[in-house]
């Protein structure tokens, strides 16, 4: 399986944090609302991390793969 | 129909199985449509999301001439919101307590686990009774450091506070209700005595934690954490109850998607998400304007209630295509089921965990079994809206 | 015919965040025909904030920060190409290894690169780096890692304070030095740039202001700088973070629009040519576009920000596929955040096109608080200070014009909620790092132009 990646649309974070209580190894508080994340998601994270971009208010979480650019 | 008799007909007992056609007609009459006891009703979601951002609107009874004594933060302004919400977070959620929730995955699985051991085909069961109530329940207390045994006593205390909170028309004649303040009194006692008691002896609970706070500037006062805790107990069960049953229900009554769940079971976060907006537990909330307002076009003076309906909001087709249909894939769904702003839900990822858990479990029941009444009987709440008996053959 | 655009051949030139958001919806949009992605980096799109970000404090590393994507922009991807002009006329575009790519429309992505130090010789000392691409942020983040005895940073610009503040959270010795009177003013003015100096100092930061690096000293590898006060910085690593350039030269023949400031289009992100005539299938997003902006008196904004790079891809997407009257305008207000000394700093609007600004809620004291930024009385911008949740309701003051300052009745209303004192925006010109939002035109009674 590729790994997965992930990325959040920090224009659009309002700081909510649901995406640090469920997916706490990915995604991190840096002081009160600076959010900072692991941009590999590891195969056993993926399930929390699906959860954690469904419950984002503002969905500014993608998770998926990397485009494949053909060969390399 | 009156608009203006709106929320009359919203809260009264017998549109509760059914409130969706009222506000749609709100939504017509909208967006900002006075009442006949003087405060304003507003049920478009635009306008609702944009009102839960205002910093000119204010949560504090208080700012409408209540005379009461300080709340708990759900209805405090801030920044004594902030700074409270803040020391409430610090033993539950990041940033200092990150993992706290997702560390309670494997113990809410067991819960559910041993609460669908009864469950067995051709066995009729109550749903709220047996499941959606005890599950929250035992988690909120298991987190708070409440002895499960005590729920027969905080259940009526609770019971009494969240009757006291219902939106409901202004009534001049009606006496004022007493009886909340008196609960909330009561039980905040009883949260305060029990965090007492862990005083020198932490534990891995909440008010272990609050009471135990090494540094005097993020410690709560006895009265704070008394509120604190309150808010927490009663909001961490009163309304996950409510997503449960409401679960069940909508899957009950759409088999179809039932089955899509089933097959596709990746879709459940997904679900829940569709399930607080297509049927919310929480229907309104109130705000109060610090200032005269503009809101849409329509003067609002400062001082009067304004009753923002969530539940409406979700299902404005000017925000979400094909708004009455339950669509678990449904892309886009910023709902406004744990409100947004500063006072958006402090607990949802509990609640979600508990619903993954609840609902995903109770799926492979649900596929075999049918409603026994349809549509059940409701709670009398119209804020905190939900089934207050599920009967269900299995 | 309408229809036929939604087949044909459409190349994209710069594969990263704007190409890739770009390709995707094209087939979003129902685009069938070819499509040719360009890009001169050997890599997939990948992230480029992380870099300043989670790369260096390790909680990610340079290769892992290829973009997820939304679909299978169904492409062929040309990479490790770079394109070296292109032919309005015959409609193709040229590539460095010869070839050369036919095509009915054409998306220009291609952004910017670091500004280098003006000394080719003493920018290639070793240990001497910029911050723009993840062969630079891995080579940096090994640097850091290997515990240098001090880093400096030149230009406090956002860039520039992001590594700061890395290296602070590293424990590493760090300087920085900024040609104007304190960090991040060039982008938020007066008031706020305060709070960042004190900000930096506070967490430990060597903060240098009103100087700038006049050499970089080492025999091989850098030793430390020399400054324009006299004094001496010693130092083991150095980064350059002096702002961007616009990668417009190779269209330099094209005849668009292209210079310094990026390719100007219009609202639909249509280029226009170097008359001013605007093209009907050349687009362009992302950094290194140049757009008219309504709100801001249709002045050409230059915008440096993630955000609008994925919006404007959008919109132009959309334009490059639908006919005139179903085009839509890219009227995105610009939004931009920046991590840093465990502040969550956000923006919403262009602050620098101001005059004045109030602290609406919150406080400098608590660290926490929104101010708003005014132009002959209106609302034009907002920055929050770990109050994100704020940005919403004064976005949309600024979508609304409302008049400046904004309204009473706040709860967590400053005491100064009503004293407007002035923006303090400097002049560009006298900054170490370029502006992170330049307005261009003219205004009747001030003129701000790109570095
Ligand atoms: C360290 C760092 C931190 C940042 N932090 C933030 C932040 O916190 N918030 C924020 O809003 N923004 C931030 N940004 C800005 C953000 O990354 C950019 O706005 C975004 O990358 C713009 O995307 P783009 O696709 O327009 O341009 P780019 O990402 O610059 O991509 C252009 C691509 O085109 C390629 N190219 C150039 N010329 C040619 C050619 N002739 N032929 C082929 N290919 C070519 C380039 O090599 C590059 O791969 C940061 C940027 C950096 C570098
Ligand atoms: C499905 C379950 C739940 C729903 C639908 C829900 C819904 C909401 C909503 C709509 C609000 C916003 C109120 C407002 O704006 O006035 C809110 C606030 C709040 N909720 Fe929940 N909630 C749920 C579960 C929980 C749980 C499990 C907890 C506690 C662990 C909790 C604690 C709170 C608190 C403390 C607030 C006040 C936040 C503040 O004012 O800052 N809730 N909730
Ligand atoms: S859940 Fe969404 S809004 Fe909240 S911190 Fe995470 S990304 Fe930001």
């Amino acid at each position: 399986m590729v790994e997965m990646r992930t990325v959040v649309d920090l224009t659009r974070c309002q700081g909510y944090a649901q995406c640090v209580f469920l997916a706490p190894e990915v995604f991190e508080l840096h002081g009160e609302e600076g959010l900072l994340y692991a941009t590999a998601v590891p195969d056993d994270q993926v399930e929390r991390v699906r959860q954690a971009a469904a419950a984002c208010p503002v969905q500014a979480i993608l998770l998926g793969e990397e485009v494949s650019t053909g060969g390399r | 129909m009156d608009s203006a008799t709106l929320l009359a007909r919203i809260t009264d007992y017998a549109s509760r199985p059914n409130p969706y056609p009222l506000y749609a007609e709100l939504r017509e009459a909208g967006p900002v449509v006075p009442q006949a006891d003087g405060s304003y009703l507003i049920g478009t979601y635009h306008h609702i999301a944009a009102l839960l951002h205002d910093p000119r609107m204010s949560a504090d009874p208080r700012t409408r001439g209540e005379m009461t004594h300080k709340p708990p933060f759900l209805r405090l302004d801030d920044p004594e919101h902030h700074r409270l919400r803040t020391l409430a977070m610090r033993p539950f959620g990041p940033p200092h307590s990150p993992g706290r929730v997702d560390g309670m995955r494997g113990e809410i699985d067991r819960i559910t686990e041993a609460l669908l051991e009864p469950f067995e085909a051709g066995h009729q069961v109550d749903i709220v009774d047996d499941f959606a109530y005890p599950l929250p329940v035992t988690v909120i207390c298991r987190l708070l450091g409440v002895p499960h045994e005590d729920e027969p006593l905080f259940r009526a205390w609770s019971d009494a506070i969240v009757a006291a909170a219902d939106v409901r028309p202004d009534d001049e004649s009606a006496e004022p209700d007493k009886g909340g303040d008196q609960a909330r009194m009561e039980l905040g006692g009883y949260l305060l005595n029990l965090a007492e008691q862990r005083r020198g002896k932490p534990g891995e609970d909440m008010l272990s934690a609050f009471v135990n706070e090494p540094d005097p500037a993020l410690r709560l006062t006895p009265e704070e954490l008394a509120e604190t805790a309150v808010l927490l107990l009663i909001a961490g069960h009163e309304t996950t109850v409510n997503l449960i049953a409401n679960g069940a229900l909508t899957f009950l009554r759409q088999p179809e998607q039932l089955d899509r769940l089933r097959r596709e079971p990746e879709l459940l976060p997904r679900a829940v998400e569709e399930l607080l907006r297509y049927e919310p537990p929480v229907h309104m909330r109130e705000r109060i304007p610090h200032a005269d307002m503009d809101i849409a076009g329509t003067p609002v003076p400062r001082g009067v209630p304004v009753i923002l309906a969530l539940a409406s909001g979700n299902r404005d087709p000017q925000r979400f295509p094909d708004p009455d249909r339950f669509d678990p894939a449904r892309q886009d769904n910023q709902h406004l089921g744990f409100g947004s702003g500063i006072h958006a839900c402090y607990g949802g990822p509990l609640a979600r965990l508990e619903a993954y858990a609840a609902l995903g479990a109770l799926l492979p029941h649900l596929a075999t079994a049918s409603l026994v009444q349809d549509p059940p009987p409701y709670r009398q709440n119209a804020m905190l809206r939900g089934p207050r008996h599920l009967p269900v053959r299995l | 015919m309408a229809g036929d655009l939604k087949d044909g051949l459409i190349v994209i030139v710069g594969a990263s965040l704007a190409g890739l958001r770009a390709a995707e919806a094209l087939r979003e949009e129902g685009f069938t025909g070819s499509l040719t992605v360009v890009g001169d980096e050997p890599h997939a799109p990948y992230d480029r904030p992380p870099l300043s970000k989670q790369v260096l404090l390790g909680q990610a590393t340079a290769d892992t920060l290829e973009l997820p994507m939304r679909r299978d922009p169904d492409a062929e991807w040309r990479l490790g190409v770079r394109a070296t002009g292109v032919d309005l006329l015959a409609k193709r575009v040229l590539l460095a290894d010869g070839d050369s790519l036919p095509y009915d429309r054409l998306l220009i992505a291609t952004g910017t690169r670091a500004r280098p130090w003006p000394n080719p010789e003493e920018g290639a000392l070793d240990g001497v780096f910029t911050l723009r691409t993840r062969e630079d942020g891995a080579g940096l983040a090994e640097r850091l890692a290997a515990r240098p005895e001090r880093v400096l940073v030149i230009g406090g610009g956002f860039t520039g304070s992001e590594i700061a503040s890395a290296c602070r959270e590293l424990g590493l010795a760090v300087t920085v030095a900024e040609r104007g009177p304190a960090p991040l003013v060039g982008a938020l003015g007066g008031t706020l740039s305060k709070l960042a100096a004190v900000m930096q100092r506070n967490h430990g930061v060597d903060l240098r202001t009103g100087v700038t690096v006049t050499a970089l000293n080492g025999n091989g590898a850098f030793t430390g700088a020399q400054l324009s006060d006299g004094s001496r910085v010693e130092a083991d690593v150095c980064v350059v973070a002096l702002g961007a350039i616009r990668n417009v030269e190779w269209l330099a023949e094209s005849g668009l629009a292209a210079g310094p400031r990026g390719i100007a289009c219009d609202a639909g992100c249509r280029a226009f040519t170097m008359y001013g005539i605007v093209t009907d299938d050349v687009f362009v997003a992302g950094d290194v576009s140049r757009f008219p902006h309504p709100l801001f008196g249709y002045q050409m904004l230059s915008l440096e920000h993630w955000g609008n790079a994925v919006e404007q891809a959008a919109v132009a997407a959309h334009n490059m596929v639908n006919p005139g009257p179903l085009q839509r305008p890219h009227l995105a207000l610009p939004v931009f955040w920046s991590t840093q000394f465990g502040l969550n700093i956000k923006s919403v609007g262009v602050p620098t096109y101001s005059d004045h600004v109030v602290i609406a809620q919150g406080s400098l004291e608590a660290r926490r608080l929104a101010m708003v930024y005014g132009y002959q009385g209106r609302v034009t911008a907002a920055v929050t200070v770990d109050m994100a949740k704020a940005l919403d309701y004064y976005r949309h003051l600024i979508e609304t014009a409302a008049p400046f300052p904004p309204p009473p009745g706040a709860q967590d209303r400053a005491i100064a909620a009503d004293i407007a004192i002035p923006s303090a925006v400097p002049d560009p010109s006298v900054l170490s790092h370029g502006p992170t939002v330049a307005l261009t035109g003219h205004l009747p009674d001030r003129r701000l132009t790109v570095v």
